[in-house]
């Protein structure tokens, strides 16, 4: 007997910084994204995003307290690739992150993490208290 | 920890240091901190520094590696020397044209060419 393929990927787990198994985390999500043939373009945008938003998440969020976690979970089908990235912060307001791209801001060597996952991403926004970023991806998505 | 295999391979000729990368993914944090101290006690020890780091073989790219570069940079400036980047393959010079960081950073398309500009070879 054989199965129809599977549609939809599902997945959850919860690191705490230092934890080398986003590596093996992102393996996952990559092997799934390629099941469904995303592409390499794709592929980059979002492991760049995926890795951003639990770095975000693990200085930024949980002011990289070795005891705190962050959340990522999945949903990825043939046509869009869904996350959540959840720390165990206050949250934040991400309109107060200034613009890294102006002239007077470009020597700031952070802040930049979050306009990379709007770029690369199709979108991406926090949910309040500004702890948990959901992002996007939709095959087809062009920068 | 100073018994941490470094992750860059430096090669110091004709007065310019010039830098490449061990791994193809720059984006864990612990990496690119060791990066970051080995580069600046680098640049802290030379008068004028001049600077390359090479791109070759790298895949991906995380916003703090490029906040070490623009520390690297800044650094190399006030120290009265230049930073120069080479061999940036295109889905990484996205990253660099998305922030508008290639309007920081002086970029050439190889090291041999970055170098040549600063009067090595």
């Amino acid at each position: 007997m054989t199965s129809a393929p599977q549609s939809v990927f599902e997945g959850s787990v919860r690191l705490q910084e230092n934890n080398k198994e986003i590596e093996s985390v992102q393996a996952s999500i990559e092997e799934i994204l390629n099941q469904f043939n995303y592409g390499d373009t794709a592929m980059f945008a979002i492991r760049l995003s995926i890795e951003e938003a639990m770095m975000n998440g693990f200085r930024h969020g949980n002011l990289q307290d070795p005891t705190k976690f962050v959340e990522i979970r999945w949903r990825i089908d043939s046509q869009s690739a869904n996350f959540h990235v959840i720390d165990e912060g206050e949250g934040f307001d991400p309109e107060a992150v200034p613009d890294p791209t102006l002239d007077e801001n470009l020597e700031i060597p952070s802040g930049r993490g979050l306009m990379l996952i709007r770029a690369y991403m199709t979108d991406a926004r926090y949910h309040n208290p500004g702890n948990h970023l959901e992002m996007n991806f939709r095959k087809g998505k062009s920068l | 920890m100073g018994t941490e295999i470094s992750r860059i391979r430096v090669t110091d000729l004709s007065g310019v240091m010039r830098v490449e990368f061990v791994d193809k993914d720059i984006l864990d944090e612990s990496a690119i901190r060791q990066i970051a101290s080995e580069l600046v006690k680098r640049v802290e020890a030379a008068a004028a520094p001049r600077i390359v780091i090479s791109f070759r073989g790298v895949e991906h790219l995380s916003s703090a590696a490029l906040g070490t570069l623009i520390t690297i940079n800044s650094l190399a400036k006030k120290r009265g020397g230049q930073l120069r980047l080479s061999d940036i393959k295109p889905s990484i010079m996205e990253v660099f044209t998305i922030t508008k960081l290639n309007k920081l950073f002086q970029i050439f398309e190889t090291l041999e060419k970055a170098v040549e500009g600063f009067g090595g070879k």
